[in-house]
C-alpha cells in the first residue's frame, strides 16, 4: 500500500494539469463558464461576473487569473477554458497560431501607461522627460514583459532615454517599489495606479498614446459553453461593460 | 624533614544525588593512584583538578600557588585522557607541539620540543603519522608526550590503559611505568584496575561514593584492605569483627562466630586471609587446629590453574583448590561442605 | 564463498527509484527541449555572460558572508544556554519557510531607503542598498544562511566536546580552541553547509528580484535572466537554465573532489 501511495503522489506531482481539469457542470446541474483572464482584469471581471451570474440564475462564472503568457501556455496545453482575455495581442496571437481560438479576437479595453510616484511626489516628477534625470530613481518593467515593451515604445517615440535602477519582472513588482518608496517613479499602467489607491499618485502624460495596450478577448476552440462565452464577450463590449472597465482605469477602444 | 607537597587539594563537588569530598596531596615526582569502582567520583576528582568540573568548595594548591579559580588553560597541568583524544587533523608531531604553541612558543621551538618528547617515548619515527594510523599503545604515548610537552607541575592520567586490549596492556603498562618514573611533576592517575594502581603508583587512594576509604602504599592496600571492594579487587577474604585475645567474633549477635587468629588483639578489627589458605572437606574434619565451619557451595569458577569455590554459610568465603581436589571431593553447586582455615594464616589488624 | 545476504530490498528500492525519477525527469525534460544547434551562439551573448559571472560572484560572496556570521551563530545555538534558544533556532529557520518574495519585501522594509534601518543610511550617507549588487548578496545571504547554520549546528552537536577540553588542558584559549580544534572537527559539516548555501544562493530568485531588482550587468543574476527569457522564448530560458545547471554541477563536483574527498 505504501509504495502505491508514493506512486500516486508522484503522479499527482508530475501531472499538475490533470488536477486542473475542471468539470464544466456543477453539482446543481447549472452551467459553468470558465474564463481565463490576465491578472490586471481581476477587479472589473469579478464585478461583471457577479452581474452575469445574477442575470442568469443557475449559471456560475469561474475565473483563472494569471499572467497572460502563462494562461496562453495553459490553453495551448489543453486547459479547459471557454474564454480567454489577454493583456496584449502577442499572447493572444500565440494561442491563435496554435489553432485554439474559435473566432477572431476582438479588442474590448485599452490601457495606457502612467507615471506612478510615491504620495507627495518627492522627486517632483511632472512628465516623462523628468525620468531621464540621473538623480531620479526609476523602475521600469523588463523589455521582455508587456509593460516594459510599452515603456520602451513610449520612450522611443518621445525620444527620452531613461536609465532605470531596475527592470522589474512585472508591473506589480514595479508598483511595489513605488509603494515602498524605494524608487521615485515607475512607468506602469493606469489601471495599476488605480488599484493602488492612496499608496501612489498617477501622472498621465501625452506620449503614452504612442503605445496603447489593447486587451483582446476570444472564445476558445472546443469551449464547453460556447453560447455563454459569446454572451460574456457581448457583455464586455456593451455600455455596462465599458463603465465597469472605465472605473478600473481602462479606456474605451 | 618533609618538602612542601607539589599538590595539596581539597576537592568538593556537589551534584544532585552525588557528593565528592576528597583531600589529596602529592609530593613532587610522586604518583598517586585514585582507585575506585565506577561512579565513585575518581574522574570527577581529576576533572576538578584540571578545572573542567566546577567545584562547590575547597581549594587546589600547586607548588603552594592557589589555582582554585584559575581557568583550565592557565593551570600548569598536563592531562592524558581515557581515549587519548589526539586531534585527528594533526599528525603526531603537531599534536605534541600544540601545547607549547598555545603557551607562547614559536613554531620552531614547539616542534623541536615535540620531536624531543616523541623521541623520549620512542616514537621519533612516527612523528608524521596521523592519529588514526597509530596503534593504541602508540596513541597513548603520543598523548603522554603531548601532556608532558607543556612541562606540567601536575600530570593527570584518566584510565590511561582502559582503551587498550588485554594482550597489549601489560607491555604498555610497564613502558608507562618507566616514562612516569622520569616525570618530576606530581602525578594523579585514575583507574578502576588494581593492577594498574599497584604497578604504576607510589601511593594508592581508594575512593568509594565520593569519599576516601583507604590511603597507603600499594603493598599496604593490597595486604590490608579495609573495604569489601578493595578486598575483592586484591582477592582476599575480608571480615570485620571484635577481637578478644586470639579470638575474633565475626557477625552480629547470636549469629556471631568466633575465629582464632595469630596474635592477640582487642576491639574492632579486620580479619583477612587469602582464598588459597582455605581448605574444603565433605565431612567435618576431626582433630585439626583449623577454624572450621559449615557452608554451602554457591559457585565454582576457573581461576588460573586453580578452581575458585564460592561458599555461602555462617561465614561466606572464597576458596582456591586444585581441580583434582575438586574432583576428589565431588563438590557441585548446592552441595554442603566444611571450610577450614589455620589460625596462622589469618591476619588481623585494627579497624 | 559468498553468503547471500537475503532478498533484494524492494521495499526501499522502489520508492527510492520513484524519488530519483521524480528528481531527474524534469532535468531530462530540459535536455530534450534544448535547441542544441543555437546553444553556442546563445552562450556567447554578453548578457548571458554577465548574468552568469554576477551569479557566481554574488553566490560566492553570499556564502562567505554566511560563513562569517552563520558559523558563530551555529556555535551559539549549539553550545550556549542563551535564554530563548529554542525561539532563536525557530527564527533562524524563518527564511526557509516564508516565500522568498516576502523575504525580499521584508528586506526592503528594513534596508530599503525608506526602511527602518535603511532610512538612516540614506539620510546620513546618501547610500541606498536596493538595486545594487550588494543587495543581491544580502538577499542571497538571507535565504541561504539558514542552511549553513542548521548544518553547522548539527555538526557541532555531534562533535566530541572532550577534544576541546583536551585543548584547554594544553593551554588553548577559547578562540584557539574554536579555530584549531572545533573548526577542523566540524569541517565536513561546514563544507556541506557552505555547499548547500552556495547552491541555494545561486538559484535564488524571489528575494533577489524583489530586494535588488533586475538590471542587466548589475543585479540580473541567472535565475532572473531565465525568468525574463521565459516571457519571450522558452528556448532561451531552457538554454540559460542548462548553463546554470552545468556550471553549478561542475563547481560542486570539483569541490567534492577537492574537499569532501580529502576529509
Amino acid at each position: 500500500m505504501g509504495s502505491r501511495a508514493v506512486v500516486c503522489a508522484a503522479g499527482a506531482l508530475l501531472l499538475p494539469l490533470a488536477a486542473c481539469a475542471a468539470v464544466s457542470e456543477d453539482s446543481a446541474g447549472g452551467k459553468v463558464l470558465t474564463v481565463f483572464a490576465a491578472a490586471s482584469l481581476t477587479e472589473p471581471f469579478q464585478t461583471l461576473g457577479a452581474r452575469f451570474e445574477g442575470d442568469r440564475p443557475g449559471t456560475r462564472v469561474e475565473f483563472n487569473f494569471a499572467g497572460s503568457s502563462a494562461l496562453a501556455h495553459q490553453i495551448n496545453e489543453g486547459a479547459p477554458a471557454d474564454v480567454f482575455a489577454s493583456a496584449d495581442r502577442r499572447t493572444m496571437d500565440a494561442v491563435a497560431d496554435e489553432g485554439h481560438l474559435a473566432d477572431e479576437p476582438s479588442v474590448f479595453a485599452r490601457n495606457r501607461l502612467e507615471i506612478a510616484v510615491p504620495p507627495g511626489n518627492p522627486a517632483d516628477v511632472t512628465g516623462l522627460a523628468d525620468l531621464a534625470d540621473a538623480d531620479t530613481a526609476v523602475a521600469l518593467c523588463a523589455r521582455e514583459v508587456p509593460c516594459g515593451a510599452a515603456a520602451e515604445a513610449v520612450m522611443a517615440a518621445a525620444d527620452v532615454a531613461v536609465t532605470p535602477v531596475t527592470e522589474e519582472e512585472d508591473v506589480r513588482a514595479a508598483l511595489t517599489k513605488v509603494r515602498l518608496n524605494e524608487v521615485d517613479a515607475a512607468l506602469v499602467y493606469r489601471t495599476d495606479v488605480r488599484s493602488a489607491g492612496e499608496d501612489v499618485e498617477g501622472i498621465a502624460f501625452d506620449e503614452a498614446a504612442a503605445a496603447p495596450n489593447d486587451y483582446p478577448i476570444a472564445v476558445v476552440a472546443g469551449a464547453s459553453e460556447p453560447g455563454l462565452a459569446a454572451e460574456w464577450v457581448e457583455l464586455l463590449v456593451s455600455q455596462e461593460g465599458a463603465e465597469v472597465l472605465g472605473d478600473a482605469g481602462f479606456t474605451e477602444v | 624533614m618533609t618538602t612542601a607537597p607539589a599538590l595539596d587539594a581539597h576537592l568538593v563537588v556537589e551534584r544532585p544525588g552525588f557528593r565528592l569530598d576528597l583531600r589529596l596531596t602529592a609530593a613532587p615526582g610522586e604518583i598517586v593512584a585514585l582507585l575506585g569502582p565506577n561512579g565513585a567520583g575518581k574522574s570527577t576528582a581529576l576533572r576538578a583538578l584540571a578545572g573542567l568540573e566546577p567545584m562547590s568548595k575547597g581549594h587546589i594548591l600547586l607548588d603552594g600557588r592557589d589555582v582554585t579559580a584559575t581557568p583550565t588553560e592557565l593551570r600548569p597541568i598536563g592531562m592524558v585522557f581515557q581515549d587519548y583524544l589526539l586531534f585527528a587533523h594533526l599528525n603526531a608531531l603537531d599534536n605534541v607541539a600544540f601545547g607549547p604553541r598555545c603557551r607562547g612558543a614559536s613554531a620552531a621551538e614547539a616542534r623541536a620540543r615535540a620531536a624531543e618528547l616523541l623521541a623520549r617515548v620512542g616514537l621519533a619515527d612516527r612523528a608524521q603519522a596521523k592519529p588514526r594510523t597509530l596503534s593504541g599503545g602508540q596513541a597513548q604515548r603520543v598523548a603522554l608526550a603531548r601532556a608532558l610537552a607543556v612541562r606540567p607541575r601536575l600530570l593527570l592520567l584518566d584510565e590511561p590503559l582502559a582503551a587498550l586490549d588485554a594482550h597489549t596492556r601489560a607491555a604498555v603498562r610497564s613502558r608507562l611505568r618507566r616514562h612516569l618514573a622520569e616525570v618530576d611533576a606530581a602525578t594523579v592517575l585514575v583507574t578502576h584496575d588494581p593492577l594498574d594502581a599497584m604497578v604504576l603508583a607510589d601511593r594508592v587512594t581508594v575512593i568509594e561514593q565520593g569519599r576516601v576509604v583507604q590511603d597507603g602504599s600499594p603493598a599496604e592496600v593490597a595486604q590490608h584492605p579495609r573495604t569489601e571492594y578493595v578486598a575483592r579487587l586484591v582477592g582476599l577474604n575480608l571480615y570485620r569483627g571484635r577481637a578478644h585475645g586470639t579470638e575474633v567474633a565475626i557477625g552480629e549477635g547470636t549469629a556471631a562466630r568466633n575465629m582464632s587468629v595469630a596474635g592477640r588483639h582487642e576491639g574492632e578489627v579486620f580479619v583477612v586471609f587469602p582464598p588459597r589458605a582455605v581448605a574444603l572437606y565433605r565431612e567435618r574434619p576431626d582433630g585439626t587446629p583449623r577454624n572450621v565451619w559449615r557452608a554451602t557451595i554457591d559457585g565454582i569458577e576457573r581461576f588460573g590453574d586453580q578452581v575458585r569455590v564460592h561458599l555461602d554459610g555462617e561465614i561466606p568465603v572464597s576458596a582456591d583448590i586444585t581441580p583434582a581436589a575438586l574432583a576428589d571431593l565431588r563438590l557441585t553447586v548446592g552441595s554442603p561442605a566444611w571450610a577450614g582455615v589455620k589460625a596462622t594464616e589469618v591476619e588481623c589488624y585494627p579497624a | 564463498m559468498r553468503v547471500k545476504s537475503g532478498r533484494f530490498p524492494w521495499l526501499l528500492a522502489v520508492p527510492a527509484l520513484v524519488g530519483l525519477l521524480f528528481l531527474v525527469l524534469p532535468f531530462a525534460g530540459l535536455l530534450i527541449r534544448t535547441p542544441w544547434s543555437t546553444i553556442g551562439t546563445r552562450l556567447l551573448l554578453p548578457e548571458v555572460r554577465d548574468a552568469l559571472l554576477l551569479s557566481l560572484a554574488t553566490a560566492t560572496a553570499a556564502t562567505a558572508l554566511a560563513l562569517c556570521f552563520g558559523v558563530p551563530l551555529a556555535w551559539l545555538l549549539a553550545r550556549t544556554d542563551i535564554p530563548g534558544r529554542r525561539l532563536v533556532r525557530a527564527l533562524v529557520t524563518v527564511p526557509l519557510v516564508i516565500p522568498p518574495v516576502v523575504g525580499g519585501v521584508a528586506l526592503l522594509l528594513v534596508l530599503g531607503r525608506g526602511g527602518v534601518v535603511g532610512r538612516y543610511l540614506y539620510d546620513w550617507f546618501g547610500f541606498s542598498l536596493p538595486f545594487t549588487p550588494a543587495a543581491v548578496v544580502v538577499a542571497q545571504v538571507f535565504v541561504a544562511m539558514p542552511f549553513l547554520v542548521i548544518s553547522v549546528e548539527g555538526a557541532l552537536r555531534g562533535a566530541d566536546r572532550r577534544y576541546e577540553e583536551a585543548a584547554a588542558t594544553l593551554g588553548a584559549t577559547r578562540a584557539v580552541i574554536f579555530l584549531r580544534v572545533t573548526m577542523p572537527m566540524v569541517a565536513p559539516g561546514v563544507v556541506a553547509g557552505a555547499v548547500l548555501a552556495w547552491a541555494r544562493a545561486l538559484g535564488e530568485f524571489g528575494a533577489t528580484i524583489t530586494f535588488a531588482g533586475n538590471f542587466p550587468g548589475r543585479t540580473q543574476t541567472m535565475p532572473l535572466a531565465v525568468y525574463l527569457a521565459m516571457q519571450e522564448s522558452p528556448e532561451s530560458a531552457v538554454v540559460l537554465s542548462l548553463v546554470l545547471l552545468l556550471v553549478s554541477l561542475a563547481v560542486l563536483v570539483g569541490l567534492r573532489d577537492r574537499w569532501v574527498g580529502a576529509l
